[in-house]
C-alpha cells in the first residue's frame, strides 16, 4: 500500500478501517538464501538493500524481540557526518546523502530534518582540532562551516557564554547533519524490506550458529532450525554473545550509554548542540522535548539502566553549557547497550566463518550509519566481499594496525 | 552502585574508575603478535559475572579486581588486584 | 476578584484564617494555606485549566495528584517561569502567578483546535505517511508547524536564577510514602533504633488517609496519621522528609530524591536552595507508595468537570472545595462508594452510580441510597454533554439510554498500585487478574513493597503486613524489633471488586491517554498496522508518552490493546518503567556544578603573583595557567613575542607547576620504569635526568615527560599537564596489577612541589645567586644534571632541562615556598631584565625547537611518526613494544613529523590546514597531512608550524600547499626540519 496524502483522505472517509499492516507477520520458512540475525535498523536497512539493490529477496530478518527494540529505539536520533579520518568520513557522508533520500525511496516519513550539527569549541587546540576535522569532511565533498563566538551566539540562544568554566570560543557546523524520527526508520526499511518478499520474524531468537566444514549452514531459533545460505549478524549490544555461537571473539565490549528526554515544550533549542567542555549534546523533537545525552557509565553492561552519577555528570554538562535548562524537567531516562570496539569504529565483514557475516561495533554512533551500514552489509553479504565504502572497516584491523581510532583514544572501548 | 573497596569499605561508583576484563593475562615478551592481540584487542565480553579491573582513583588509589554480574550490576566479590594477581599465579 | 463560592462552610485542612490571593490567567483569585493551585481553581469554580497536545480539546482538573494529566501550567514569571507545572501538586502561596498553555490566542477560544475537527484525518502515525512532498517543504514547511503546534508550556529562556544542593544520605531502612502503611512499616523498623528515613511526595503525612473522612477510633485520619508520625520522630533514629519525591532507584539500594526546599514559596528563602537532591544509600527499602486510580475509556471522557473519582473526593474533604453541584459517578470496581457520603457532605448532589458491573458489592446500594443517588447496575456512559464543561451524560442501562444532566463526573476504572519504583529496578511487574492490575514481582534488590504499593487495598491487612515489613527490615540491620500494628478499625469496610472495563462504545473520541490524545480507535489502528508489540503500540501511537509517562492511561491501553489481539493481558505486558517517577528538574540534578562552578578549578602556589601581575589566564584541563603577562597596549600577539625575545636575549621564568610528578623508589624502581618507558632508566646515573616516552600497550605514544634519578632507590617521573591523570593510573595500574612482584612504589606529588623555569642565557646568572654555593658551572652542572640542594632554607630540587631550547633550568620547591621562589627570582634577575613569560611565549619556542606536545601527541602517533623511533629500545622490553611493530604502524607512508615554512615571508599559516602538493586538486584523494601547531617566530621572522605528512622527511625540500578551504585560507609551504631554531641545541648546553 503506497502512502500518500489522497490514501490519507481516502482512509479518513473509509474510518481508517482500509489500512493494511505494514509488514506481515509470516511463518519462518525452513531454508532461506540469507538470514539476518537482527531486526534493528541495520538489519532491517540490509535486507531492504539486499532485495532492492541485489535482487536477493529470499531473504529472513530475526528479532528475538520486537523490531526496532535494541538501539534504533533508545537512540538520540542524531544524523551527521562530521568526521575525521580516511576510512569513516565517505561511509557517514554516504550515509548522509542515502537520509536525504530515505523519505522517496522508502514512502514513510522519516522526519529527516537537516537542522545542523554545531560542536562547540572551548580552546585553540580544540579549534585546531575542529579546523582539521572540518577541513577533512570538505576534502571528502560534506558540508562544514566554522562559527565565531558572535555567530553562534546569534544562531543557539541559551549558551553561557558571560559565566562558562570553560568559555565557548566558537564551534563546528555540519549545515546538513540533524535528527531523524528513529522508530520510523525501522519501520521504513522493515515495510520497504518486506513489500520486497522479506520474510520479518519477531519473536524468534536466534539460540545457536550451525557450521559445517567452516561455512555456515543456517541458525537454531526459538521456533527451530532455519537454513541459510548465508548469514549475516547486525545485533548490535549482543554481537559478542551471538558471535560465540560461532566460535568467534570479537574486538568489543558492550557498554551502558544513557539518554533522556524532557518533558513537551514550545520550540527552544533549533539545532542540535555538543559541549566541547564534557560530554553532552542536545537537540528538541518535533513532539518538543529536549533529547539529551552524555557519556557511557564507564563499565561493561547488557543491563540496559544506568546509574546516578552519570545522570548527574550529563546535566551538569547542560547546565554549564545552557543554564537556561535548569527549571526544565528530565521526564524519561533510559539506557541502551552499545558495541563499544576497540578503536571507536565499527566492523562490517566477511568472519573467518564462509558464508558468515559481521556487523558490529557501532559504539554509540549507529544510527546515522543505518543506511550506509545497510547498504553496505548488504553489499558485502550478496557480493562476498566489502565494498570501497566500507573497506576500511576490518575485523583484522587490529592485526594488521589499521585501526580508524578518531579520538585517539587507544584500546579502551569506554573512551571512543 | 557501590563497591566495597578493600581498603576503603563500601564507596560510591562515581569514585572508582573502569578499565575493563582482568581476565586476559599479559603475554611474555616473545608470545607473539598474534597473542599480543588477543590480549590487547580480544574480549569475551560475557553476559553476566566479570572479573574486571577498577581503580578507587578518588579513594586510596588501589588497582581492584571486581567480580560482577554485567546483566544485573550484582558484585559477588571485590579483591585488591595485586592480592587477585597472587591468586592467579 | 471572583470569590470562593465552591469553597465548603467547614471542615478540610485548609487554613480559613488566612487567606491567600492569586493569579491564573491574568484573573486574580483566593484561596487558603493548605490549598493546591488546583484545589484553590476549583474552590472558585474554574474548570477549564488547559488544552490537550495534540486536538487542542478544553480539559479540566482530572486528578488531586502528581500524576496529573491535563491541568499544566506555566507558573512563575520571568527567569523562573516553569511550564508543564502540575496545578494539582504546586502549594498556593501568595502572590502566585500561574497561566495555561498550549493555546492561542486564549484559553477558552483556542485556533488551534481546529485540530480538533481534523482529528479524522490525524489518526495515530498519519505523519509517517504524509509530508513528503516535495521534500524541501518538511524543514522549511511542515515541520516547523509542526513543532509550533506541538510542545507543551515555554520556557524561559533564562538562566535558572535558584540554586539546588545535592546530598548524600546513608541509612538503615528507607520507607518510600507516609501513607498509613509507610506510617506503619517506619515505625516498626524504627523502634529498635535502626537509622529510618521516610519519605513523603506531600507536605504532610497520610496519604490516602487525608481524602478519607472516616474516623479511626478516637481520631480522624489525618489525626492518626499525625499521631504515627510523632511515635515514629520519637525514636532515637528517625528522619522524616516531606515535600521529597523518591523518583529514581539505581542499582545496590541507591536512590534518588527530590526535597522541594523552596517551591512551596514565592521564592527560595534566603541561603536555601530550590530543591535538595538526596543520594540516598540504604540497607533496607520498604515502598509504600500507594495506588493510582484508573480513568475509564468512554467518548469525550476528558471534558472539563470529569475527574477521577479519588479526585474529587480528595476535593470534597481535604480541600473543603467542592468538585461540582451535581454529580454522576461512573465506575467498574467498589472503591467508589465510600466518598459518596464525602462528596454529599461537601453539598454535591450525587444523582447517580453508574456500575458498569452487573452485581456490585451488596454495601453499593445501601451507600448510594444513603446519599439519594440511584444506582445503576451494568450501566455505561454512552455520550457527555457539553464542551467547555460536561453539562450531563447520556447513561446506558441494559439497553435503556437516559440523560442525566451534571457538572461533575466522577470515575473509577480501577487502581493501579504504584510499582514504579519497584520496577526500575529492572523486574517486570506481574499481573493479578483479582484486582485487575499489575502488582510488585519478586524482588532483585532488598526492597519489599507494602499496602497498596503491593496490590494489598485491605487496610487492615496492609498495616498487618506493613508492621511485618518494618521489623524485618530491622532485624535484617542488625536491630530488635517488636511491637504489633497499630489497631485499624474505620469501620465498616467492603472487599474490594472489581470487573475491568476496558472501553465503551459510544459517541465522540474515547480517550486513553488524556494529554497526548491516544484514542481507543488509535489503538485499534495500530493493531490493525501491525504495531502489535506494547512498545510499537506506545511509539507509533504516543500512548504513555506523556508528562504523566503512563500512570493513568496505560493499563488501560494495554487491556485495549489485548482485547483487539484476542490476548490475556500479561501476555501483553507492559512498557519499561524508567526514571524518574515524576518529572525533576535539570538544575537538580546538576547541583552547583554550573557556571564558574561546573569544574573545580586547580591554581598553582604562585597563581596570585601572577594575577597580581596583569597575567590573562588560560585554562590547561582544570588547572589555569598564565597565557601572557601584557604591557600597556600590548595584544597577545606583542606580548608573547616580547616574551620569547626576553627569554631567547636574556631570561625569562615560567610557572611550570602544572606538570605531572610522580616520586617513585623501590629496589626495583629502575627496571619497572624500564618496563614502562620505551627508553632505559636503569641506565641512567644518580644526579641525571633524561628525557621519556610512554607507549600504550598498542604502540602508540602515551605521554613525554623527564625522569630524574635521585637516588640507587628514588626516581622521579615528570609527565604533561594534560595527561597528568591518565600517567599516574597507568603507573599505578602496572605497579600493582600487572608486576605486583617488583619492589616499587609509586605517589603523585604533582601538588606537592611548585614548579618554576628559569630560561635564558642568563639565568644561569640569576639562579647562581640564589643557590648557597651550588656550582652551576656547565662543567659542575651540565645539560640534564639534577641536584637537591637548599634554595633559601628550604629543600629544593634543580634541574638543568630545558624546553624552550636555551640555557634552562627548572627549580622545584615545595608548594607552599612557590611563590616566594618566584619573587626571590624576580628580584635576583631583575638587573637582567628577568621577565614572566606565559604558554603563548612557551609554545613559540616549543614549535621553533620542534618539541612535540598535545597537538601530536594525539593518541594516533607512534614514536616513529613524531621522529622519535630512535628511542625505543632495542635491548629490552617495555609497554607497547610488540604491537609497535605491526605492519601499519611500520609503513613509510605514515604521516610523520616535519617542519613548514611559509614561502612568502609575511603570510600565515594555520593549524587544521592540511597539505596537499603543489598543483594538486583540494580533495581527500591528495590530502597529505595536516598542519599540528602553527606559531610566528620571531627569530625567524616567519609563520612556521610542525606537521604530520605522508612520508615525513622524505619530502624535506618539497613544496606543498596548505589548504584549509573551511578557513577559506590557502598557502605556499616548504618541508624543512621541525629543528627550526638552534637545530644543533648550541644554546642549550652553553
Amino acid at each position: 500500500m503506497k502512502y500518500s496524502l489522497a490514501k490519507l483522505v481516502a482512509q479518513t472517509l473509509g474510518g481508517h478501517r482500509g489500512w493494511t499492516r505494514a509488514w506481515r507477520d509470516p511463518e519462518p520458512k525452513p531454508h532461506y538464501d540469507v538470514v539476518i540475525i537482527g531486526g534493528g535498523g541495520h538489519g532491517l536497512a540490509t535486507a531492504f538493500y539486499l532485495a532492492r539493490v541485489h535482487g536477493v529477496r529470499n531473504v529472513a530478518v530475526l528479532e528475538k524481540g520486537y523490531i526496532g527494540g535494541g538501539n534504533a529505539g533508545r537512540n538520540t536520533t542524531i544524523v551527521r557526518s562530521n568526521y575525521l579520518l580516511e576510512g569513516n568520513e565517505p561511509f557517514y557522508e554516504f550515509s548522509l546523502k542515502l537520509w536525504e533520500g530515505l523519505e522517496r525511496e522508502l514512502n514513510f516519513n522519516v522526519m529527516m530534518s537537516q537542522r545542523g550539527v554545531i560542536n562547540l569549541f572551548h580552546s585553540d587546540a580544540q579549534r585546531d582540532a575542529f579546523v582539521r576535522r572540518g577541513n577533512a569532511m570538505l576534502m571528502h565533498g560534506a558540508d562544514a562551516v566554522l562559527l565565531d563566538r558572535e555567530q553562534l551566539r546569534a544562531m543557539v540562544p541559551g549558551i553561557d557564554f558571560d559565566n562558562a568554566r570553560f568559555p565557548v570560543r566558537g564551534a563546528l557546523m555540519q549545515p546538513r547533519g540533524g535528527t531523524a524520527r528513529h522508530d520510523a526508520v525501522v519501520w521504513g526499511y522493515a515495510r520497504g524490506a518486506d513489500a520486497r518478499g522479506v520474510d520479518i520474524i519477531q519473536n524468534c531468537e536466534v539460540t545457536g550458529i550451525r557450521v559445517e566444514d567452516g561455512a555456515v549452514t543456517g541458525v537454531d531459533t526459538g521456533r527451530g532450525f532455519i537454513g541459510a545460505g548465508k548469514v549475516g549478524m547486525a545485533v548490535a549490544g549482543h554481537s559478542s554473545r551471538v558471535a560465540a555461537m560461532a566460535g568467534l571473539r570479537l574486538p568489543v565490549e558492550s557498554h551502558l550509554l544513557q539518554a533522556f528526554v524532557t518533558e513537551g515544550l514550545k520550540p527552544l533549542v533549533d539545532r542540535v548542540v555538543t559541549f566541547g567542555a564534557g560530554h553532552f549534546y542536545i537537540s528538541q523533537s518535533d513532539k518538543g522535548g529536549l533529547v539529551l545525552g552524555g557519556d557511557l557509565d564507564g563499565y561493561n553492561s547488557y543491563a540496559q539502566r544506568g546509574n546516578l552519577p552519570m545522570v548527574e555528570h550529563v546535566m551538569e554538562c547542560g547546565m554549564a553549557m545552557m543554564p537556561m535548562l535548569g527549571r526544565l524537567r528530565i521526564l524519561r531516562h533510559w539506557g541502551g547497550v552499545m558495541d563499544m570496539s576497540m578503536d571507536g569504529s565499527p566492523i562490517i565483514d566477511k568472519t573467518p566463518v564462509r558464508n558468515l557475516f559481521l556487523n558490529t561495533g557501532w559504539c554509540y554512533g549507529g544510527f546515522k550509519a543505518t543506511p550506509a551500514s545497510g547498504w553496505c552489509f548488504a553489499h558485502t553479504i550478496a557480493r562476498g566481499e566489502p565494498h570501497a565504502l566500507n573497506a576500511a572497516y576490518r575485523l583484522d584491523r587490529f592485526l594488521s594496525g589499521r585501526v580508524i581510532d578518531e579520538r585517539g583514544g587507544g584500546p579502551r572501548p569506554n573512551v571512543h | 552502585m557501590r563497591i566495597h573497596c578493600p581498603c576503603c569499605g563500601a564507596r560510591p561508583v562515581d569514585e572508582f574508575t573502569y578499565l575493563g576484563d582482568a581476565t586476559p593475562q599479559r603475554p611474555a615478551a616473545d608470545a607473539g603478535l598474534s597473542a599480543w592481540h588477543d590480549y590487547v584487542y580480544q574480549r569475551d565480553n560475557p553476559r553476566g559475572p566479570h572479573h574486571e579491573y577498577w581503580q578507587h582513583a578518588g579513594g586510596c588509589r588501589a588497582w581492584l579486581v571486581v567480580h560482577r554480574d554485567t546483566a544485573t550490576h550484582e558484585i559477588l566479590e571485590v579483591t585488591a588486584a595485586r592480592e587477585w594477581r597472587a591468586r592467579q599465579a | 476578584m471572583s470569590g470562593q463560592r465552591f469553597r465548603t462552610a467547614e471542615g478540610g485542612l485548609v487554613d480559613r484564617g488566612r487567606t491567600l490571593s492569586f493569579r491564573f490567567d491574568d484573573v486574580e483569585y483566593t484561596g487558603h494555606p493548605g490549598d493546591t493551585l488546583a484545589s484553590a481553581l476549583i474552590a472558585s469554580g474554574v474548570h477549564l485549566v488547559g488544552r490537550s497536545f495534540k486536538y487542542h480539546r478544553p480539559r479540566g482538573i482530572f486528578t488531586a495528584g502528581p500524576e496529573e494529566p491535563n491541568a499544566l501550567v506555566e507558573l512563575r514569571g520571568g527567569a523562573r517561569r516553569e511550564p508543564n507545572t502540575r496545578a494539582t501538586v504546586v502549594e498556593l502561596y501568595d502572590g502566585l502567578e500561574a497561566s495555561s498553555q498550549n493555546r492561542w490566542p486564549s484559553l477558552h477560544f483556542d485556533l488551534m483546535a481546529i485540530n480538533g475537527v481534523l482529528s479524522p484525518f490525524l489518526p495515530a502515525g498519519f505523519y509517517y505517511k504524509t509530508f513528503m512532498w516535495p521534500s524541501r517543504f518538511w524543514e522549511k514547511v511542515y515541520e516547523p508547524a509542526i513543532r509550533r503546534a506541538a510542545g507543551l508550556g515555554r520556557a524561559s529562556g533564562l538562566p535558572d536564577p535558584d540554586h539546588y544542593q545535592r546530598e548524600t544520605l546513608h541509612c538503615d531502612v528507607l520507607v518510600v510514602g507516609a501513607g498509613p502503611a509507610g506510617l506503619v512499616a517506619a515505625l516498626a523498623a524504627a523502634r529498635g533504633g535502626a537509622r529510618v528515613v521516610l519519605a513523603e511526595q506531600d507536605h504532610r503525612v497520610g496519604g490516602g488517609l487525608l481524602r478519607d473522612s472516616r474516623r479511626i477510633g478516637e481520631l480522624d485520619g489525618p489525626g492518626w496519621a499525625d499521631d504515627m508520625a510523632r511515635r515514629y520522630l520519637g525514636c532515637e533514629a528517625a528522619t522524616l522528609l516531606t515535600r521529597t519525591t523518591v523518583f529514581g532507584y539505581y542499582d545496590h539500594n541507591t536512590l534518588a530524591a527530590v526535597e522541594r526546599v523552596g517551591d512551596h514559596l514565592p521564592e527560595p528563602p534566603a541561603h536555601a536552595p530550590r530543591q535538595r537532591l538526596w543520594r540516598i544509600h540504604a540497607h533496607r527499602v520498604i515502598l509504600a507508595t500507594g495506588a493510582i486510580e484508573r480513568p475509564l475509556v468512554f467518548g469525550d471522557n476528558d471534558r472539563p468537570g470529569i475527574m477521577l473519582a479519588s479526585a474529587a473526593r480528595a476535593y470534597a474533604t481535604r480541600y473543603a472545595a467542592r468538585p461540582g453541584n451535581v454529580a454522576v459517578v461512573f465506575t467498574n470496581n467498589d472503591s467508589v462508594y465510600h466518598g459518596l457520603a464525602d462528596l454529599a457532605a461537601a453539598g454535591v448532589t450525587v444523582r447517580a452510580v453508574v456500575d458498569s458491573r452487573r452485581e456490585p458489592n451488596p454495601a453499593a446500594a445501601t451507600r448510594a441510597e444513603a446519599v439519594g443517588a440511584r444506582l445503576l447496575r451494568g450501566a455505561v456512559i454512552r455520550r457527555v454533554h457539553g464542551r467547555l464543561r460536561v453539562a450531563g451524560v447520556t447513561v446506558d442501562a441494559g439497553g435503556v439510554q437516559a440523560r442525566i444532566d451534571c457538572d461533575l463526573v466522577c470515575v473509577s476504572g480501577g487502581w493501579n498500585p504504584d510499582v514504579a519504583l519497584h520496577s526500575q529496578t529492572g523486574v517486570r511487574p506481574v499481573w493479578d487478574a483479582a484486582i485487575a492490575a499489575f502488582v510488585p514481582g519478586r524482588p532483585r534488590q532488598a526492597e519489599c513493597s507494602v499496602g497498596a504499593a503491593a496490590g494489598t487495598f485491605d487496610t487492615a491487612a496492609a498495616l498487618g503486613a506493613a508492621n511485618a515489613a518494618g521489623a524485618e527490615a530491622a532485624r535484617a540491620c542488625g536491630f530488635e524489633a517488636t511491637g504489633d500494628a497499630p489497631a485499624w478499625d474505620p469501620g465498616t469496610v467492603s472487599p474490594y471488586s472489581i470487573e475491568p472495563l476496558w472501553r465503551v462504545n459510544g459517541h465522540g473520541k474515547a480517550l486513553v491517554d488524556l494529554q497526548n490524545d491516544v484514542a481507543d480507535s488509535d489503538i485499534d489502528l495500530s493493531a490493525r498496522e501491525g504495531y502489535r508489540s506494547v512498545e510499537h503500540l506506545k511509539r507509533y501511537t504516543t500512548l504513555g508518552m506523556a508528562t504523566d509517562q503512563g500512570k493513568l492511561s496505560n493499563v488501560n491501553g494495554l487491556g485495549i490493546l489485548a482485547t483487539a489481539l484476542e490476548a490475556p493481558v500479561e501476555a501483553v505486558g507492559t512498557t519499561t518503567f524508567r526514571p524518574p517517577v515524576a518529572p525533576v528538574a535539570m538544575g537538580l540534578l546538576a547541583g552547583n556544578a554550573r557556571g564558574r562552578h561546573f569544574q573545580p578549578t586547580r591554581y598553582t602556589p604562585m597563581h596570585d603573583w601572577h594575577a597580581r601581575h596583569g597575567a590573562v589566564f588560560v585554562e590547561a584541563g582544570q588547572w589555569l595557567r598564565p597565557r601572557y603577562y601584557p604591557r600597556a597596549g600590548e595584544d597577545m600577539h606583542a606580548a608573547s613575542v616580547r616574551e620569547t625575545l626576553a627569554v631567547r636575549n636574556g631570561v625569562g621564568l615560567c610557572d611550570v607547576s602544572t606538570l605531572g610528578k610522580i616520586d617513585v623508589q623501590g629496589a626495583d624502581a629502575g627496571e619497572f620504569l624500564d618496563r614502562l618507558y620505551c627508553n632505559g632508566f636503569k641506565s641512567l646515573p644518580v644526579g641525571k635526568a633524561r628525557y621519556g616516552l610512554m607507549l600504550r600497550e598498542d604502540g602508540m605514544v602515551l605521554d613525554d615527560g623527564t625522569t630524574s634519578r635521585l637516588g640507587d632507590d628514588h626516581y622521579f617521573v615528570t609527565t604533561t599537564t594534560g595527561e597528568a591523570a591518565a600517567v599516574m593510573a597507568h603507573v599505578e595500574y602496572y605497579q600493582q596489577a600487572v608486576w605486583p612482584d617488583l619492589d616499587v612504589q609509586a605517589v603523585s606529588v604533582t601538588e606537592q612541589w611548585a614548579g618554576i623555569a628559569i630560561a635564558g642565557p642568563d639565568s644561569r646568572r640569576v639562579l647562581q645567586k640564589l643557590v648557597n654555593g651550588l656550582d652551576l658551572s656547565n662543567e659542575a652542572f651540565p645539560f640534564l644534571a639534577v641536584a637537591e640542594f637548599e634554595f633559601g632554607a628550604v629543600p629544593a630540587r634543580l634541574f638543568r632541562i630545558s624546553f624552550s631550547g636555551e640555557l634552562a633550568y627548572e627549580l622545584n620547591v615545595p608548594a607552599g615556598y612557590g611563590e616566594s621562589a618566584w619573587e626571590a627570582l624576580m628580584e635576583a634577575g631583575a638587573e637582567f631584565g628577568i621577565t614572566p613569560y606565559g604558554t603563548e611565549a612557551l609554545g613559540v619556542m616549543r614549535i621553533e625547537k620542534g618539541h612535540v606536545a598535545g597537538p601530536e601527541i594525539n593518541g594516533q602517533t607512534t614514536a616513529a611518526d613524531l621522529g622519535l623511533g630512535r628511542m625505543m629500545s632495542t635491548k629490552k622490553d617495555f609497554v607497547g613494544r610488540v604491537l609497535a611493530g605491526r605492519e601499519a604502524l611500520v609503513d613509510g607512508a605514515r604521516p610523520a613529523l616535519v617542519g613548514v615554512r611559509c614561502v612568502k615571508p609575511g603570510e600565515r599559516l594555520y593549524a587544521g590546514a592540511h597539505l596537499v602538493a603543489d598543483g594538486a586538486a583540494v580533495a581527500a584523494a591528495n590530502d597529505l597531512g595536516h598542519v599540528t601547531s602553527v606559531t610566528y617566530s620571531p627569530m625567524l621572522d616567519n609563520w612556521i608550524a610542525l606537521a604530520l605528512v605522508s612520508g615525513g622527511r622524505e619530502r624535506l625540500g618539497q613544496r606543498l600547499r596548505a589548504v584549509n578551504p573551511l578557513q577559506g585560507h590557502e598557502v605556499e609551504v616548504d618541508v624543512v626540519s621541525p629543528h627550526f631554531f638552534d637545530p644543533d641545541n648550541e644554546r642549550l648546553h652553553a
